[in-house]
């Protein structure tokens, strides 16, 4: 079987797909792209994230420069993806197994609550601690930017809202869709990994069932890897 | 077997991304009317179907969900699982993809057009055309990107429809039927996709509960 290849840094939503990757345990290659030098927006990327015909595996016309010249994309033979979300789908859906089973798909309600807590991470979990990160990790670190006090205490306020429906939720269930790890606890690894590197981290030690399961999801191969990968690239930027 | 229940309120964006695949999936259901500006979405009631107080909220026997994307794919692999395509890797992938565009790319610029141009006015708020102004430059490059992606197939993810053109409905009716529709017209495969969209029965049906002002020119808040 060929390698995939993941473009992109290993971090936040490219982390995201490698999580995946490493959960499923499949063979793959990152080809890492600068960033901060736009690599991500040379005509070479950006024909790796045009919109390729899946079924016949050819490229369709180019982009207007700058749109969907994003990172991560992903390659496997004919099939070229972007969005993580989706191409972490696939992920899991290719190398899915006995022992890594983590959309459920074959279990309608599984299914489902594995979708919801998947679309609670993107659309309100993200949003509240995105900002964080960026502003008091990449901001400073990578951007010499100085950090926003404003929306820290913004993100912050709005953070502990979530994190009091996710307390709840964890003290009835091991991980997020149930008793089963699952794509939607993947999906919040890369972000509050980068949170837990910022000086709010302690925010966590409030909300006991909630760093439990975050310290169950540490403990996975998959996760400690991708922290040390992580942690490196912040360190080579 | 018991109809499928949803709480919100119809003229919702989100609310039609699951009024639409229900419609398509031929699933017998009932709406469960809330006002928005009665605060119900905030009432102890609604925070055990939902803790995030939010709509909308789907009831399938002793099942809730919540988050309309989700519910979306629970009707649709209950009902109608080839709008989703779970069973090729390939068109799956295509589906989630052109999902993800919707709800990381185009949604936040939709929205703000909508918001802007169409609710402000109605409470009491000045429209920002400089967060127009931004909104619509990052518009026209990305519906370039649909218009060469319907230059393959009439659909986003190939020949028939999918969760993935279904997910544009909601804020695409509201965008629309704003004074910057003409914008569009520069993309003509995105105009017939649209037009395409418009004319199937489950879209009229549910558009027929979505004034293009969501009901408040006629004093009606959602």
């Amino acid at each position: 079987m060929a390698t995939v290849k993941v473009f992109g840094l290993p971090l936040t939503n490219t982390a995201r797909v490698m999580v995946c990757l490493e959960e499923v345990g499949a063979e793959y290659e990152v080809v890492n792209m600068d960033f901060l030098a736009m690599e991500h927006k040379s005509p070479e990327h950006l024909a790796r994230n045009v919109t390729t015909d899946s079924v016949s595996g050819s490229p369709c016309s180019r982009l207007a420069k700058g749109i969907l010249g994003q990172i991560p994309a992903f390659q496997d033979g004919d099939v070229v993806l972007f969005e993580s979300r989706a191409i972490c789908k696939y992920v899991l859906r290719k190398y899915k197994s006995a022992e890594a089973d983590l959309l459920r798909e074959g279990d309608l309600k599984d299914a489902a609550m594995v979708d919801v807590w998947t679309e609670v991470e993107a659309h309100t979990y993200h949003t509240a601690i995105s900002p964080i990160v960026y502003e008091c990790l990449l901001k400073p670190t990578m951007l010499s930017i100085p950090t926003n006090d404003k929306v820290v205490e913004e993100s912050l306020k709005k953070l502990k809202k979530v994190l009091d429906v996710y307390e709840a939720r964890l003290a009835n269930h091991k991980y997020l869709a149930g008793d089963f790890v699952s794509f939607a606890d993947l999906n919040h690894f890369p972000y509050t990994f980068a949170f837990m590197a910022t000086p709010h981290a302690s925010l966590f030690d409030s909300y006991p069932n909630v760093k439990a399961w975050w310290e169950r999801l540490m403990a996975r191969p998959s996760m400690s890897k991708l922290g040390a990968d992580m942690a490196a690239a912040v360190k080579a930027a | 077997m018991a109809p499928m229940k949803v709480y919100g309120w119809a003229v919702s964006p989100w609310m039609a991304r699951v009024l639409v695949c229900l419609e398509e999936a031929g699933v017998e259901y009932e709406i469960v009317p809330m006002s928005r500006s009665g605060g119900d979405h905030r009432r102890p009631e609604h925070l055990a179907r939902n803790p995030f107080g939010e709509i909308p909220v789907l009831e399938d026997g002793d099942l809730t969900l919540y988050q309309s994307r989700a519910i979306a794919r629970y009707i649709l692999r209950k009902c109608k699982p080839e709008l989703l395509r779970e069973g090729n890797l390939a068109e799956s992938a295509t589906v989630d993809v052109w999902v993800e565009v919707e709800s990381h790319q185009l949604h936040p610029i939709l929205r703000d057009i909508v918001v802007q141009c169409i609710i402000n006015p109605y409470i009491g708020l000045d429209r920002d055309q400089a967060v127009v102004d931004e909104n619509l430059a990052k518009l026209r490059p990305l519906l370039q990107v649909y218009e060469s992606r319907l230059s393959s197939s009439p659909y986003l993810a190939g020949d028939h429809v999918s969760l993935a053109d279904l997910s544009h409905f909601g804020f695409m009716r509201y965008f629309m039927a704003s004074e910057y529709t003409g914008v569009v017209d520069d993309y003509p495969r995105v105009k017939a996709w649209w037009d395409a969209l418009l004319a199937r029965p489950s879209v009229k049906k549910v558009i027929a509960g979505m004034p293009p002002d969501f009901g408040m020119g006629s004093g009606k808040m959602p």
